[in-house]
Parts: C-alpha cells; structure tokens; sequence
C-alpha cells in the first residue's frame, strides 16, 4: 500500500481476511447480507402473486401482492386522469423522460436542447390540457400522477432557478435595498416549512386577487413551489459566489465588462460550476417534496398511490404501493445524480 | 531607448494631489505624477508604500478620496461613463494574472473585444491569434489556463489586455509571483512593448528592468512620490535619504543583481 493510500480509507481497504477477527467479521457480515438478500428475492419473487383482482388472492401465499401494482398501476400513474385520455398523460411523461435522458448525454448538451426544453413545456401543457387540437379538454384540477410530480418539480426548478441566481446576485451586490430585500425574502421562506407555503399559496392568494379571479389551484401550488425552491438555490448561488476569487472581478472590470458582462461571462459560469453537488442535491430533494402538495388536495404519484391503497378490494397492500413509486422515485433521483457527475467531469479541466 | 514624447504634447496621465486613505490609513498622501505619450515608468518602493495602490488608482480599481486623475483627457470621477471610457483605454496585467479558469486561452482573449467593443467573433479570434504569436504561446490557444506555467500565464494576461487595443498599460508586480526562470520571458514581452512605444505604467522590484527599459524611475515610500528621475540618475546618484536607504537594502539582498521583492 502506498502512502498515499494509508488514510482514513486504510481500514476499509484491508484484505478482508487478514487475521481471525477479519475473517470472522466478513463471514458475519457476508452471512447477514445473504440472508437479507434471500428473505427480499423470496418475498418479492418466489411468493409473490402477479395476479388477481382482491387482496385475498394474495393473503395465501404471503409473498408480495404485485397484483396490486398491476390492477392499479393506471390510477397511481396518472392519477384521476380520464381513463380514456390518459395516452396523452403517458406521451407527455414519456416526452419529458426522453428530455432528461437526452440531457444526461454530454454531448447533447448544447443550446438546442434548452429550447427543446421549452418546446416541450408548450406541448406538454398541450397535451395534458387539450382544448384545440382535436383534444378534450381536462380541468388541471384533474391532473395527476406521475405526470403531475414531473411537472411540479421540473417547471418548479426552471422558473425557480433564475430567482434563485437573482436573489443570490442581490444579496450579495453591494447595494443596500436589494440585499436587504433579497436577505429577508431567503431568510423568511427558509424559515417556513413547504407544507406552510403550500397553503399560504392555496388560501392566501386568492386573497390578494382581486374579487371575481380565480387563480388556478396547481398554479398556486407550482407558485408556491417556485418561491420556496428559489431561497434554497439562491443559498447555495450564494456559496458559489464566494467561491469566486476576488482578481476575477478586477480582471474583469480592467477589461471594461460591466456588472452585467463580469457577472454573465465571468463570475456566473465559475460559481455554478463550482456547486453542481449541493445543486443537484436541492433539485432532489425538491423533486420529492413534491409529494407534499397533499395537503392543498393535488393528486401526485405519492397521493395517487395513497388513494389507490385506500381501495377496499386492496386493503393491506400497502407496502407493494410505496415499494412501486420509491422506485419510480428513486429512478430520477439517480438520474439526476448521474447528470450532477457527468457535469462535474465536463468541467473539469486539466 | 526610443525617446518619450517631446514636452510639446500634452501628457497622457496627469495625476494630481492624490490622497487615498483605507479607514484611518492615510495610504496615498498627495501624490503627483505625468506621463508622457510613448513613455515607460517604473513605480518602485519598499512594500507598503502606495505604489500598488497608486496604481490601481489609475484605472479606478481602488477609488481615490481626494486629488484628480486625467486619462487621455478623461478626468476619472464617479460618471460611470467616463470610468468605462477610461478602462477602454487602460490594460492592467496583475501580480496573480487572474486569467479566467473556465474559459480557454482564446476564450480568455476574445472576451472582452467580442462583449465590449463588439468585434465580431471572426476577426476577434483572428486579432488574439495574431497577439498569442506575438508572446510566443499561439500553440496553446485551446488549452484553459490551469495547464500552463505561470510564465505562459502571464504572457497570455499581457495579450488579452492587448487585445482591448489600450494605449495605456499597467503592470502591477507583473514578475513577483513567478518562479524564477520565468521572470525573463515576461519581462522580454514588457521590453518590446516598451519600445514599441506603448505608455506604461509599472509597478516592479525588477531594478535590471528599469535600468534597461524605463524612461523614469518614480520611488514612493509611505505613500508619498519621493523621487522620479531617469533610471541613470535614480540608480546612481539617488537624491533622497530614503531613496538610497531602498537601493542599498536590494543590493545587499542579492549582490546587486535582479533585486528581490
């Protein structure tokens, strides 16, 4: 072993058999975690029941009821969608997975694929909406499901995240009244838990409007979303603002760029660059926040589940429901930190 | 040695009674200086007398509480106009180089003539390719700055100030935080430049430099211009106690070679 190596790392990376108790431990836990594995494959495989129409038919071989999943796997996708329209839930899920699969691609990352991006938008809305275009049209307040959570959480970064830098650019600018305006704004909402500004978003508003509008309910909660995501990001902005050393700056204000230009060209790319990790982690955790949009009555893929373990014919099946959507869950959140590594490998020069 | 403008035109800088002060420290007392058109000055002085400050003073890096500073006829004040004016014509070149890291040694190069004095793309990249073969680094245009040496780093600050056509440089310690085979080449692309008849302003404990190139020595020591006068003069027969005080700590320091910082 190099020295190089003998850190805090060294232990973990000992031949696992070198004296008596380190091979009495790995056989421990090798033992452990094949038992683990055999009791999961058993129940999730080999006593599983694939079909039926009633939890009955799955009490007698006591495995998994992925029956369930299958009678339900509709309603948890797309919520109270029509059933008959849901073809175009699915085209609008499926458009906006290929545009994250597209974007996890170095090499696709170029300026077409940010207005791909918000073509998309238009044509998701399109879809999911109807009305004109042959298409029926369905009420927002009957979205639901995966599509629902997708839209939350992606319209929520994207409008969120220029707030974001803008807020971090306020507080720290040297100007008083938007550092003051910007600091209050982050520390207020960092200070609210979602659940709060969901409902604030859905009972307070209307309020504010005047008499005779109506705001719809999702757009209140895609609000709501919007300005709490917003404090987060411009926190850790901040952070990669710091990050930026000061002779960059007077370089930049040597070469005659103004605030703009330095803050466009010069400060903006380095400071995002240097925080893709905390980044990326803020977008995961606000991707499953989304689920809190319960408490203003929305339907997302966590409530739809929800309702659907709530079927009489299924009572009992619950944990066949969590273990389907943390998997759907769990497959963009990985994506997601597979695009945070692939971007901070594109930036790493030399 | 070219010779500076002749006293008929009009100086390029004309500094007057500049006083800073950084909270209570007076740093810069009353300090007055011209430039000529054409003309090279060493800034010199023991650390901590002014003379960076000065310096970053002339293109409104540090701003100056008390005096006037005139760029090309341009009085420096608080118009942002007349600011962004004068550092169109001002380049500085720093101690730390502060190339930008994200951006390549081209993209390095074109930024600024693309965003602001849009030139188009084209004969921008075709200006700082021209410049990068003039400090001799044209193969290197594609890499990011990370990947050069600090001599290389340095030379390719020199062409991206350059490349904003200034009339005036400014050179703060240019050389200090580089190892030492590195000095030379960068000094090397000052001297041509100097004779090239470009203003500049340097701030430098390069004595060998001054002697060789600068039409005038000015030596600063707690914040006031003690003397100026023609290298010949300053380094043989300084006037001032202080002065001669500076001189002999840098020829004890090294044998009266390349005086250290």
């Amino acid at each position: 072993m190099s020295v190089a190596d003998a850190g805090a790392l060294a232990p973990a990376r000992r031949a696992p058999f070198r004296s008596p108790a380190d091979a009495a431990l790995s056989a421990a836990i090798a033992g452990a975690l094949a038992w683990l594995a055999w009791k999961v494959v058993r129940w999730a495989v080999l006593d599983a029941t694939w079909s039926g129409d009633g939890i009955e038919a799955c009490h007698a071989r006591g495995g998994a009821c992925w029956a369930f999943v299958r009678d339900k796997a509709r309603l948890i996708l797309f919520g109270t969608y029509p059933y008959e329209e849901q073809w175009r839930a699915a085209l609008a899920t499926a458009l906006v997975i290929a545009l994250f699969a597209a974007t996890s691609v170095p090499r696709l990352r170029r300026p077409a694929l940010a207005w791909a991006w918000l073509a998309s938008a238009g044509v998701v809305v399109a879809l999911m909406r109807g009305r004109g275009a042959g298409l029926a049209y369905v009420d927002t307040s009957r979205w639901g499901g995966l599509p629902l959570t997708l839209v939350l959480a992606t319209v929520g970064l994207a409008l969120a995240f220029p707030l974001g830098v803008a807020l971090a650019l306020a507080r720290t600018s040297g100007l008083f009244v938007p550092r003051l305006l910007a600091t209050t704004y982050v520390e207020l909402v960092r200070g609210v838990p979602l659940v709060t500004v969901l409902f604030m978003a859905s009972v307070m508003f209307p309020l504010f409007l005047p008499s005779g509008w109506n705001l719809d309910k999702l757009l209140r909660a895609q609000a709501g979303i919007v300005l709490f995501a917003a404090a987060y990001l411009a926190e850790v902005v901040r952070g990669g603002l710091q990050t930026v050393a000061r002779g960059q700056l007077e370089a930049a204000a040597a070469l005659g760029l103004g605030y703009l230009g330095t803050m466009r060209f010069v400060v903006l790319p380095q400071a995002l660059g240097a925080v893709v990790p905390p980044l990326v982690n803020t977008a995961i955790g606000l991707f499953k926040d989304t689920s809190l949009v319960v408490v203003i009555g929305l339907l997302d893929l966590t409530n739809a589940a929800k309702l659907a373990m709530s079927d009489p014919r299924w009572l009992g099946a619950v944990v066949e429901g969590y273990v389907f959507i943390g998997t759907i869950y769990f497959l963009f959140c990985f994506t997601l930190s597979k695009l945070s590594r692939s971007l901070e490998r594109s930036r790493a020069h030399a | 040695m070219p010779e500076a403008t002749p006293p008929s035109e009009p100086p390029i800088i004309v500094v007057t009674d500049l006083h800073k002060w950084f909270g209570a420290q007076h740093v810069l007392r009353g300090v007055s200086l011209e430039v000529a058109r054409g003309e090279t000055v060493v800034v010199c002085g023991p650390s901590g007398s002014g003379k960076s400050t000065f310096i970053r003073c002339l293109n409104h890096l540090e701003e100056h509480d008390r005096g006037t500073i005139m760029v090309d006829g341009i009085t420096l004040d608080r118009d942002v106009r007349h600011l962004q004016a004068v550092r169109r014509e001002v380049g500085m070149v720093f101690q730390q180089f502060n190339l930008f890291p994200h951006l390549t040694v081209l993209e390095n190069l074109t930024l600024a003539p693309v965003r602001v004095r849009k030139t188009k793309p084209v004969a921008a990249e075709r200006q700082a390719l021209a410049l990068l073969d003039r400090v001799q680094l044209a193969d290197h245009a594609a890499k990011y700055p990370a990947q050069l040496s600090g001599g290389q780093q340095q030379r390719v600050a020199i062409a991206r100030s350059l490349c904003m056509l200034p009339k005036i440089m400014l050179f703060d310690e240019p050389t200090s935080a580089l190892d030492p085979e590195m000095i030379q080449e960068v000094l090397d692309v000052m001297t041509e430049l100097a004779r090239e008849g470009l203003t500049m302003v340097v701030v430098t404990h390069e004595m060998g430099f001054a002697r060789a190139v600068a039409h005038r020595v000015a030596f600063m020591d707690q914040g006031e211009l003690v003397e100026v006068a023609p290298p010949a003069q300053f380094f043989g027969a300084p006037q001032s106690e202080r002065a001669r005080e500076f001189l002999g700590h840098l020829l004890r320091a090294d044998g009266g070679g390349r005086g250290g910082a």
